[in-house]
């Protein structure tokens, strides 16, 4: 037996050599990494972002501000106060500083007060709240309109698509200042008349300019969104998962909704992350001109272009807002750009 | 391609006139009208008026009027600025529009595609990061916001520059800049990220395998390639830069395109609506054409069908 193995010419093979690989053995052959997920492989990228991950945070504390500190706030928004006009940061009126003289806590205006009297903070974190709800809200609407007609014109191609696609050029086309005051003066009284009906209430809450200004979104700013959605679909409908869905009898709506928009996920999460600021941008533009959010409630565009005539005299009156404007367009701007570094398929390879 | 642009000069034409239609339809369907604001007009008068510029006609025989109209070139006659024709209003507010919008476009182009490139070049180095930073914060300022912040700057702390009005060269400074930063920043971001893509491509490592020097790569193959996304976002934004910032004229107290139309709207000067829009529409349109033609002639790649 031994001398045989020896012998290199010997057609001899030991039998050791063909028994079952243990568990053990086997494992030791495996280098295969753990499936990664689009997920995961997308967060762990996110992850390693710093400049997208603080700026996460700072979204994430801007939110918490704004959305939490005016509930346990001591002063409200619309609260006037009257003797306290006009105060500089950390100022008191005359009456609070009795009242401090006579031993009482008075809560200090951090950012002092506007020329009603009211608290300049409390104001700045509301207008904070109401820019991020419109910007969060448009969002939202834009996503969902301008991703269906995209993938409806992209997957249908054809007479249907170049029929969409005029009407995205006209939409394009008209100037939004003209459809956005004229849109706002028509439905004024409409809305108006609405909310004072029951059920109708919340309305009366958001002021009919607020929802005139998600009308607006929703008919308007959709268009870009529509032009991005339609060229994933039109590369991705060549997809032989469609074909397949196809020969199995999957309609049309089913394979749009189930295949073709879950497959542009990606995208479709950083436009939405990008269309953010731009909504709060447009928010800002429109209460500049008058057709924002209703007072009292401020907006940040509402509180800044009100500063603007005073400016000169009161400028932290304007930089308070502009700053938070600035900080919220900044953060989620660079959290888009993380996002698309970590989600985009044509990035991976970088 | 004149086959082409004969094609969409056809498709421009049918997206302008459905433009003039849904703005005619959509603005008289709007309640109110151009006679409401002013008090105390009897009813007598304002039937006179209206007679006058054709308002109490039925809708579809006005619509037909001022097509007409427009096909052998009259806009019509202001409502609110009584005996000046809309040509004519138009045609003294566009130039103040468009020099500080053709201004703001050449210092915007100047600077924002150079700024990227030299960001690209140096991706990763210290001017790189800095420069992102730069055009990241940038486009994060409303416009009403940077226009602010100058005068306060230049007119009331150092007192440099005259804050309202066009009378000197020394005034476009301030409006220019600020209406050129956005679009700066912006292009800044967008060469940077294209000349990125175009240094990983193929064909500029050819280029460096056969010896071409560095400069003649650049010049003759990245910037070329890069420049393309670029001249996508020129067109819309040359519309928006030439036909005027609303915010910017209000703020800078400019006579200009976009404060008028603003103005017509709120005061429901109908032909004066018309007539900006359907001039607005029309040259949003020749815009996007000089781009794709533009496009043809800087990438041999595409053709135009």
């Amino acid at each position: 037996m031994e001398e045989i193995k020896n012998n290199p010419l010997s057609l001899q093979w030991s039998l050791e050599d063909f028994t079952p690989a243990s568990v053990e053995d086997k494992e030791s052959l495996v280098f295969m990494r753990e499936s990664v997920s689009f997920w995961k492989d997308g967060l762990h990228r996110f992850r390693k972002n710093k400049i997208a991950m603080s700026a996460l945070f700072i979204v994430f504390l801007i939110t918490i501000c704004c959305f939490l500190i005016p509930g346990v706030y001591p002063y409200k928004y619309e609260q006037q106060m009257k003797g306290s006009e006009r105060l500089a940061p950390m100022q008191y009126s005359k009456t609070e500083q009795k009242q401090i003289d006579a031993g009482e806590k008075v809560f200090p205006h951090l950012l002092g007060t506007d020329q009603n009297g009211r608290d300049y903070m409390i104001r700045v974190l509301v207008g904070g709240r109401v820019s991020m709800t419109v910007g969060l809200v448009a969002s939202v609407l834009i996503l969902v309109i301008g991703s269906i007609f995209g993938a409806i014109a992209g997957y249908f191609g054809g007479l249907v698509d170049m029929i969409m696609m005029r009407i995205v050029d006209i939409i394009y086309t008209v100037p939004d200042v003209l459809i956005i005051i004229l849109l706002a003066q028509t439905l004024k009284f409409p809305l108006e008349a609405l909310a004072s009906k029951p059920g109708f209430a919340w309305m009366q809450k958001l002021g009919s300019n607020m929802i005139s200004m998600f009308i607006v979104f929703a008919l308007l700013y959709w268009v870009g969104m529509a032009r991005i959605v339609r060229s994933q679909i039109m590369v991705l409908k060549q997809s032989e998962y469609v074909t397949a869905a196809k020969a199995l009898g999957a309609g049309s709506g089913r394979i749009i909704f189930k295949h073709l928009i879950v497959n542009c996920i990606g995208t479709l999460i950083v436009t939405t992350t990008l269309q953010i600021p731009s909504s709060i941008f447009t928010e800002s533009f429109l209460s500049f001109l008058g057709l924002g959010v209703q007072a009292p409630m401020p907006s940040l565009g509402s509180l800044a272009s009100a500063a603007l005539n005073g400016f000169q005299t009161y400028p932290e009156k304007l930089f308070a807002p502009a700053f938070l404007i600035f900080i919220i367009i900044l953060s989620f701007n660079l959290l888009g750009d993380g996002l698309r570094d970590a989600f985009d398929p044509k990035l991976k390879q970088q | 391609m004149p086959k082409y642009i004969l094609k969409r000069a056809i498709m421009s034409l049918i997206t302008a006139f459905l433009v003039a239609t849904l703005t005619f339809f959509v603005m008289n369907m709007v309640p109110g009208g151009p006679f409401l604001s002013e008090k105390a007009v009897t009813p007598q008068a304002q039937a006179a008026m209206e007679a006058k510029y054709g308002l109490d006609k039925p809708l579809f025989q006005q619509y037909t009027t001022y097509m007409t109209g427009i096909l052998k070139g009259d806009f019509g006659l202001s409502i609110k600025k009584r005996g000046r024709t809309v040509s004519q209003i138009i045609g003294t507010k566009f130039p103040v529009s468009a020099k500080v919008g053709g201004l703001a476009l050449i210092l915007a182009v100047c600077t924002g595609i150079p700024l990227g490139a030299v960001a690209a070049f140096n991706r990763g180095k210290f001017i790189d990061n800095l420069l992102v930073v730069l055009s990241t914060a940038g486009i994060a300022i409303p416009s009403f916001l940077s226009s602010t912040i100058l005068i306060y700057i230049f007119t009331t702390k150092l007192k440099w520059l005259p804050s309202l009005g066009l009378k000197d060269a020394q005034s476009y400074i301030m409006p220019v800049v600020a209406l050129a930063l956005y679009p700066t920043f912006y292009m800044a971001r967008l060469m940077r990220s294209s000349m990125l893509d175009v240094m990983g491509q193929d064909y500029m490592r050819t280029a460096k395998a056969k010896g071409v020097t560095t400069f003649k790569a650049i010049f003759k193959h990245a910037l070329r390639n890069a420049i393309l996304p670029v001249i996508t976002y020129l067109g819309p934004l040359l519309a928006a830069l030439m036909t005027g910032s609303f915010i910017i004229e209000k703020i800078f107290n400019i006579p200009g395109l976009g404060s008028e139309f603003v103005s017509s709207i709120t005061s429901r000067d109908y032909p004066m609506i018309m007539g900006t829009t359907i001039f607005l529409a029309v040259f949003i349109i020749i815009m996007n054409l000089f781009v794709d033609i533009a496009y043809a002639i800087v990438d041999p790649r595409i053709k135009l069908k």
